[in-house]
Order: structure tokens, then sequence, then C-alpha cells
């Protein structure tokens, strides 16, 4: 199913549902019953670096600048990242920005991942670019619901709306950013579209009155027992 | 007669208060190019701050990404920028392409390099001729539009669309280039190049044009770097980055081309930058048609597109800017698991506060249109 990712992580216990009649006598067998969904991703898997492939200089410079702040350098299909921990981000943006061996000047965009089933649910993004020396990296930070993530808008005030779509979209708490506000959806919205667990169609006019409404009635089991989609 | 002893005097001018004013500019005004709600702090008819409210047509289109296969994606993209849907079809194929580490056929990479361009020519059409009747110059509008029809017959005849073009799979093209098609592309590149010239008989010395855009929102490159901006906005402050040369994709590092950089950072720079492009635009265009290699034009791609658990970022240069994809796959589902667009035209809106602090009105009229929105983009 395309929307199995969609599904939340605790559902409400479902109540009890009467027993359908029987099939009639000479009928087809019952088809069997479908297989229950996969479980939902528990993240990306952030590889390492094949062996013997050496990670660029910025990474040594990087690690050696700010030692320990890099949890895990990973590589996939040409592109090199780090995870930090949230409360190192910004000491690792700081280097990253004015080392010359790094010259990260350019803040291309700043995004987020939800995978609800882990307990910090949030990676959020920074795909950083060096007009100087002409190389990328990208910078993740995990953050459960709440954690604080500094911002780095002080430091590229490109992040500033990056930052508020973040927020916008994921409600991930951003702290210290100059003007958090939603930016895409309307102020007074509540939820956060972009999470795994916010349904993808609204029921139309019912969503105008008020939009919890429809996430608790999305989370109940209709009369046929099977969940709406 | 005496006046009452409790009632102050009043001196010559105090009735007009010098208070700052809030205005409104949009969400429907004809200048903001879609619904661009911009509230201005004015002293007088100064600018002292600029507060952008955005998000009138969000659709959701990233969400909707991730419920769609990573085939059907190539159509929403389109709906993003609307007025330069190839290059948008251009980035998202080659994001999916590098995760799934797939080989395209050098035909297809010329024959979208081709489109790209044309596609370049087609956007910077449509800019010039709202950013000149912005400020007033009314027949530009015309003279462009007749271009840009030219363009948007040359995609007609390769996908039998003019507007979302649905261009581009997964692995290489749907189709090849028509009988033909490539003689009629070489005709436009000379045609084109002549009306070049009327564009720039009617502004380039044009002393109202000059008067209107000359150290119009000058920005620095450091700032401009560090705001985020991109694409001919950048380009324009002197700073050198264009994703077609840094990070080559298509078939951009098989041809040559200059990037032509402003100097001193103002509207009148960026201008002469995005008419320089439209030359080696058609300069790129003739090299690819000229070059253009036999073969197939679709790659080995499994008819089930599902890419191996992984994220990766990949941009490319649209006539905006760098517009991103990062994509991340689950390695199980047939969509994505993450898709986000890194919008070009959201990241130079950004700028636009910085740049109209100080100005009168009617710049910001002119300073929407130098960084060339499309809100369709902006909003997703």
């Amino acid at each position: 199913m395309a929307d199995d990712a969609n599904q939340p992580a605790e559902k409400p216990s479902r109540p009890a549902v009467p027993p359908r009649p029987g099939p009639a006598a000479g009928a087809a067998p019952r088809k069997p019953k479908p297989k229950a969904p996969p479980e939902p991703p528990k993240g990306p898997p952030d590889p390492p670096p094949p062996e013997g492939m050496d990670p660029p200089g910025f990474v040594a410079a990087l690690q050696a600048g700010v030692p320990g702040a890099v949890a895990q350098l990973t590589y996939w299909v040409g592109d090199w990242s780090v995870i930090v921990p949230a409360e190192r981000l910004l000491e690792v943006a700081r280097f990253l920005r004015d080392d010359s061996a790094c010259g990260f000047d350019y803040c291309a965009d700043v995004t987020a991942t939800d995978w609800p089933p882990r307990a910090q649910r949030f990676d959020v993004i920074y795909c950083l670019y060096s007009t100087l020396n002409r190389h990328r990296l990208r910078i993740k930070v995990r953050a459960a619901e709440g954690d604080p993530v500094p911002s780095v808008a002080g430091l590229w005030p490109a992040a500033n709306w990056l930052e508020r779509e973040v927020y916008d979209q994921f409600g991930v708490n951003i702290v210290n950013h100059p003007d958090l506000r939603r930016i895409l959806m309307p102020d007074e919205w509540q939820g956060h579209p972009q999470r795994k667990d916010y349904p993808l169609e609204g029921p139309g006019e019912y969503l105008m009155e008020d939009p919890q409404d429809w996430l608790q009635v999305w989370k109940l089991p209709d009369e046929s027992g099977s969940e709406i989609e | 007669m005496m006046t009452d002893a409790t009632e102050a005097p009043r001196r010559i001018g105090q009735a007009f208060d010098t208070d700052e004013l809030v205005l409104n500019m949009g969400p429907q005004h004809p200048s903001t190019h879609g619904v661009l709600r911009v509230v201005l702090r004015l002293d007088g008819e100064r600018v002292v701050d600029a507060d952008c409210v955005i998000g009138y047509i969000h659709r959701g289109v990233e969400k909707l990404c991730e419920n769609r296969d990573w085939t059907q994606i190539v159509l929403l993209t389109d709906r993003m920028d609307y007025v330069a849907a190839a290059t948008s079809n251009l980035g998202y194929v080659e994001a999916v392409e590098k995760l799934m580490q797939v080989e395209v056929p050098r035909r297809a990479r010329y024959i979208r390099t081709i489109l790209a361009e044309l596609q370049r020519i087609a956007s910077h059409c449509l800019w010039l001729g709202t950013h000149a009747m912005d400020i007033g110059a009314m027949t530009v509008l015309l003279y462009s539009f007749r271009e840009r029809e030219h363009v948007l017959d040359l995609f007609e005849e390769y996908c039998g669309a003019r507007l979302t073009y649905n261009s581009m799979r997964i692995g290489g093209l749907p189709l090849d280039i028509p009988t033909g098609w490539d003689k009629r592309v070489s005709a436009f590149c000379d045609v084109m190049e002549t009306k070049l010239d009327e564009y720039e008989e009617l502004l380039t010395n044009n002393r109202i044009w000059v008067g209107r855009t000359r150290d119009i929102g000058v920005i620095s490159g450091e700032e401009a770097t560090a705001l985020g901006l991109c694409g001919p906005p950048l380009r324009g402050s002197g700073v050198s980055r264009d994703v077609r040369k840094d990070e080559p994709n298509a078939a951009y590092d098989e041809f040559e081309f200059d990037i032509p950089l402003g100097t001193r950072g103002d509207t009148y720079d960026r201008y002469l930058i995005r008419l320089e492009e439209f030359k080696q635009s058609i300069r790129i265009i003739r090299q690819a048609v000229e070059g253009l290699p036999e073969g197939p034009v679709m790659g080995k791609v499994p008819r089930l597109i599902k890419p191996p658990a992984g994220e990766t970022y990949h941009a490319v240069e649209s006539p905006k800017g760098e517009i991103g994809f990062f994509v991340v796959s689950d390695g199980r589902s047939t969509n994505p698991y993450r898709f986000r667009v890194r919008p070009p035209s959201f990241c130079n809106l950004q700028a636009l506060s910085r740049l109209c602090k100080g100005h009168l009105v009617a710049d910001v009229v002119a300073l929407i249109g130098t960084i060339d929105i499309v809100l369709g983009e902006v909003d997703r």
C-alpha cells in the first residue's frame, strides 16, 4: 500500500466489532486475509564510507578542529554527511563556515525528515555548499519531539525562512530563531502537515471548522472494521 | 475673540504627524506575479521594513509526492515552477537517477540539455516582459512573448504540451525528437539572436529604464551568499556560482559557455546578466544540436522504480537559480519516504525585505521583478 508509511505509531485500541454473517453454504471460500502491513521504517541507513575510502579534507579538518563533535560520518552515492548532537550544532556550523579548508559560506537548504517509530523522531538536515572551495556537506541533527535545536540563522541568514518552514511543517522546536512564525500554513493552523502521522487528505469542508476533529475521526475505525485510509 | 485658556495653541504643521504607515501590497496586486503579500512599513514613500506573507497557494506538493510513485512525481514537479517545468523535471529525474546509480544514454543527456536551455530562454522571456511592464515599458512584453511562443511551439512539437511538459523520465526520455526538430531548434536560435538586439535597443540604453534600475537593490557578494540568493541575483553581485559549471549535470560538461557576472549587484546588472544568459543558452543549444549523438534515449531501468534505501541531494540550475531535490528512499516502498524541493524562488524572495529597505514603494515593484519569482514554486 502506498500509505503504509503514514500510519501513526500507536493506534487507539479498536472497539469490539460485531461478527459478520458467515458465507452461505456452497459459496466460494473466503480469500485469505491480507498480510499485516510492514513496520514503518525506523530511520535512514546512514552507511559509513566504504573501506579504503578517505574522507575529504574538510571532514578531517572538522574532526581535528571540533574534536568529538562528529558522532557519525556517512557516505552515500557521492554525498558526505556528518551526524552531530544538537547541543554541538552551533559549534560545528561556526567552524565549517569560518575555517578556510571548509569555507561553507552558503547554506543551500534546511529540511527535516520524520521517522515516527524512533525516539528521536526528527532528522534536521542542513545542506551546505562552499562557493570558495566548491564542495558540499550535509549536517544531520537528531531531535525528539520538543527537543531544542539551535537556530543557525545567526550564521547563515539564508536559514531564516528555511527553519521557519521546518518549524511549520514538522513542529521541530527551533530555539533562538529571530522570527519563528509559520510560513506556508496559516498562523492559526493546528498540527504539522509533513509529519508522517498527519493525514494526506482532509474531509473537505469539515476541515474548515476544526482540523483537530478530523484528526480524531481519522484515527477511529469505521463500521466495517477496516481503517479509513 | 479670546480662545479658551485650556486649549493649547497649535503650531502650524502639528496636525501632520509623521507616523510610520503600514501598507499592504497584495496578495492581489498585479505586480506581485501571483499571490504574494508584502506588508510594507513606510516612512513617507520610503520603505523602512518589509515582511513577505506567502503560502496562499500552498498545495502540499511535498506531502503529495511522498504518497505517489517515483514515476508519478515527474508530473507534479511541472506544477511547481510552471514557467520552467523542464528544469524541474530535469532536477527530479537526475536526483532519482543518482540515488539508483542509473546510467543515462548520451543522446538523452544532450536532448535534456537542449530542453533545459530552451526552457531558460522561455522563462527569461517571461521575466523580461513582465519585469519591463512592471516598470512601465509595455512594448517589451509583446516582443518577448512572441519569442516565448516560438519556444512553446517547439516544446509542443516535442512532447505535446505547452506549459506542463512531463518531458523526462527516470533513466532517460519518454520519446526521441520528431524528425527535423533539431533543424527547427537551430532556426529558432538564429531568429532569437536577432531579437535580442531588439530588446537591447528598447531597454539597455533607455534613460528611463536605467534610471529605474541603476543602483536599485544593491547587494554585495558576501551578503548575497549569506542570504542564500541563487541564480542571476547571486551572479549579479559578482559571485561565480552556477550549478551547470560547478557541479555539471546532464551534458553541460561537454559544452563551452560562459557565466556572466555583474559588478555592482543592482537591478540593472541583474538585467544585463539575464540578457547575456540568453546568448549563452543559444550557444549551448547550437553545440548540442550540432553534436547530437545517435543512440537510444532511454537507459536500462526496472519497470518498478524502487531505489535502494538511502538519501541524496541533487541540484540543477533552473532559470531562477539552484533548484535542489532532497529525496529519501526507505528501500521497500515504491514511493519516496521524503521528497523535498529546495525552491530557488523561495530562497530569493527571502532577500526582498533586505533589498527594498530605503527604497521607494515604486522600486519594490522593480525589485520583485528583478528576483524573478514564481509563486507556484515559493508556496509549493
